[in-house]
């Protein structure tokens, strides 16, 4: 993807910045996230369960655990996750550009 | 008071809620028709989508999928549930800040394309069709099972009650009622699930019972099921990757699922109904969080389920059966045919006595037991009855047996178990409402406002996406009554197509600035053209699984690949999206007004 704004209306370069800023952490969010959800899903639970089940949790062979109630349990925590680091870059984007309006006004 | 008598009360109970829900949150305008106004709150609304997005099939037949796979049923758990993560990852605030109604319109507007919104169109409705009729179908199965009515009967009652509430509240009146299912639903699935949890191995937490020690046995519960497997011929219950679910198709079929989830239009729909993208967020949260607590208990139902299947039934004689295997021999969903021995035989190999009668009808079921009495008494005449089930497929009882006898088999008492019927009603009505008004929204506001009368007055358009609403019910309970002999396949195939559909441009509609209208037209038409062509050969054509030993389940996961491949592979030759695109794309990335 060539990433190369348009934006008909200059705007301010610092809010261009802010926006910028908040999109890159926005993504490297994600991209952590989704690692671990490929890596509890479909990594723990069916890609190594057969060498994973050799160990136990609970009276569960552990890679049958992931299958049916590890990586579920995994899955809510990382919206869980999601839900308050956005929500909290989201209000930091917010005073970053009130700040900025201040200063030019 | 016998079972069907507490089942009319209860049913009569909850519809009588459902209906009065609908009247108090009866709407007046689109916005509160296709979006309930986006004034839910954000647990309510994780609620309603989490009554949605459970369907009669996770309700009845999901816990019982996973007894007779054993690891594999994962698939369906991790599909689903992974799927969310998605949703609430690459999807659902942006949809949420585009802020129109409708999955088709994103993709119309964000591609500039009627072309690109009438493909989307379509796949919405075709998606939303096979999963609907399923829905009708379960209404009835629930009905004819617990109250001797006719399947179609039920049938009938079900489109009468959704027709009533889906067009009077739309979705507004949808997304309350369904807080209400949700509730009826759960309640009516842990209850038994707790019972027989406590039952086997006194622990009230099912998910910890799955792991623990038989009562009096001194042998983990995982442990003496694979025992009894092995002693009996069924292949492990926990080892994973044994025969035709080997490492590759479980994986497609499990990444088929989790893109199908996140593209399926009726659980992004939900999305439009909070007030912002914050509450979007915590919205997925919710609703996954309230799914969990249905889907982290099925595996253990699955599992108590199968050893009491299994020690309950096998060499036991007619006098020392359980009292619910008669109750549940008369339905056809289990079925034993003897070998003259007396005592019931339910094993992994020919030896197995145990079957179903699946779409046999009840005429053909009783031949194959009289032939079977003729060969028991070798008389030439007769057939082995074990021998022609088994080559029909029918080994083993119905899937469905598992969550509808688990109260009986935990020796619940009849209140509860009419009550799981009321919960399968509730998971069927309320998936069911949630895909008409996709079907309705698609046809009265994409097609009719978008693109055949843009002029249409607030009025007018209602009145179309109510009198939609009112023909798609009806098309909905024709399908449930004469279902296509295809359906039950479909409603899984229907993951398939939406992941190698819908998940690429939306996604790619999202992050990528770069990917124009052509290129995401042609990647949409090439993802569903070859999926929907393998599943179809697969199924009818008799072709064998070609693509690298895929199966048609599995096989969305090829097409979305090809999917992303032409659609990327073609951007650089078309020109990029205009000025005004862009414009919208960065507007969807950006977080929304401070106030919001």
């Amino acid at each position: 993807m060539s990433d190369t704004p348009a934006n008909p209306e200059p705007r301010d370069p610092r809010v261009a910045e802010a926006i910028g800023r908040y999109w890159k952490r926005n993504l490297s969010i994600m991209a952590v996230l989704l690692v671990i959800w490929a890596a509890a899903g479909l990594g723990a639970g069916v890609l190594f369960a057969d060498s994973l089940n050799a160990w136990s949790l609970g009276g569960i062979p552990l890679g049958f655990w992931f299958a049916q109630q590890g990586s579920i349990m995994v899955f809510v925590v990382l919206i869980l996750v999601y839900a308050l680091l956005l929500n909290r870059l989201d209000r930091q984007h917010h005073e970053d550009l009130a700040a900025i309006e201040r200063g030019q006004a | 008071m016998s079972v069907q008598t507490w089942t009319f009360l209860f049913v009569g109970l909850t519809f009588g809620l459902y209906l009065v829900i609908a009247w108090l949150s009866r709407v007046s305008d689109t916005k509160g028709f296709y979006v309930a106004g986006q004034g839910i709150p954000a647990a309510a609304n994780g609620m309603a989508t989490a009554a949605d997005w459970m369907s009669a099939a996770s309700f009845i037949s999901m816990a019982g999928i996973i007894s007779t796979l054993g690891y594999a049923g994962g698939m369906y758990l991790m599909g689903w549930t992974g799927g969310y993560v998605l949703l609430a990852l690459l999807l659902a605030p942006y949809l949420r800040k585009f802020g129109h109604f409708t999955v088709p319109d994103f993709i119309g507007d964000r591609y500039r394309s009627d072309t690109a919104r009438i493909v989307a169109v379509v796949c919405a409705i075709f998606v939303s069709f096979t999963y609907v009729a399923g829905q009708m179908r379960g209404v009835g199965i629930v009905f004819s099972r617990f109250l001797e009515v006719d399947v179609n009967v039920g049938v009938y009652i079900g489109v009468a009650i959704v027709f009533v509430y889906a067009t009077l509240g739309g979705m507004k009146g949808i997304t309350w009622t369904q807080v209400a299912q949700y509730w009826v639903l759960i309640t009516a699935f842990l209850t038994p699930a707790i019972a027989i949890s406590l039952q086997y191995t006194g622990t009230a937490i099912p998910q910890i019972g799955l792991g623990s020690e038989l009562v009096g046995q001194g042998t983990v519960l995982l442990d003496k099921l694979n025992q009894i497997h092995a002693d009996l011929g069924f292949a492990s219950y926990t080892e994973p990757f044994i025969g035709s679910w080997d490492k590759l198709n479980v994986f497609c079929v499990t990444m088929a699922l989790m893109a199908g989830t996140a593209g399926l239009p009726h659980v992004i729909v939900r999305f439009y109904t909070v007030k912002n993208v914050a509450a979007a967020r915590w919205s997925a949260f919710w609703a996954l969080l309230f799914i969990a607590l249905l889907y982290l208990t099925a595996p253990a139902i699955g599992a108590f389920a199968r050893y009491a299947m299994l020690d309950g039934l096998h060499g036991k004689t007619e006098a020392q059966l359980p009292e619910w295997f008669d109750s549940w021999e008369q339905t056809g969903l289990i079925l034993w045919l003897d070998d003259g021995d007396g005592r019931l035989a339910y094993t992994g190999t020919e030896t197995n006595e145990i079957f179903r009668s699946g779409n046999l009808g009840t005429s053909r079921v009783a031949e194959i037991k009289q032939n079977h009495e003729r060969w028991l008494r070798g008389d030439t005449a007769g057939r082995d009855g074990r021998a022609v089930l088994r080559q029909a497929g029918l080994s083993g009882p119905d899937r469905d047996i598992i969550v509808l006898a688990t109260p009986e088999m935990a020796g619940l008492a009849a209140w509860i178990i009419a009550f799981v019927a009321a919960g399968g009603l509730a998971a069927a009505l309320s998936t069911a409402s949630g895909l008409l008004l996709v079907i309705s929204s698609s046809v009265a506001h994409d097609l009719y406002y978008r693109i055949v009368n843009k002029e249409a007055s607030e009025s007018q358009r209602l009145l179309v996406g109510r009198g939609v609403i009112g023909i798609a019910v009806i098309v909905a309970g024709i399908l449930g009554i004469y279902p296509p002999g295809f359906v039950s396949q479909v409603v899984a195939f229907a993951f398939g197509l939406a992941a190698a559909s819908f998940f690429p441009v939306i996604v790619l509609g999202i992050f990528s600035k770069r990917v124009g209208t052509i290129p995401a037209v042609a990647g949409m038409i090439v993802g569903i053209g070859f999926t929907a062509t393998y599943i179809l050969g697969s199924v009818y054509g008799g072709w064998s699984d070609w693509a690298f030993g895929i199966g048609p389940q599995g096989i969305g996961v090829v097409g979305m690949v090809l999917n992303f491949a032409v659609t990327l592979g073609l951007t650089p030759f078309f020109p990029e999206p205009d000025e005004s695109t862009q414009e919208l794309i960065l507007s969807i990335r950006e977080p929304e007004g401070a106030a919001g």
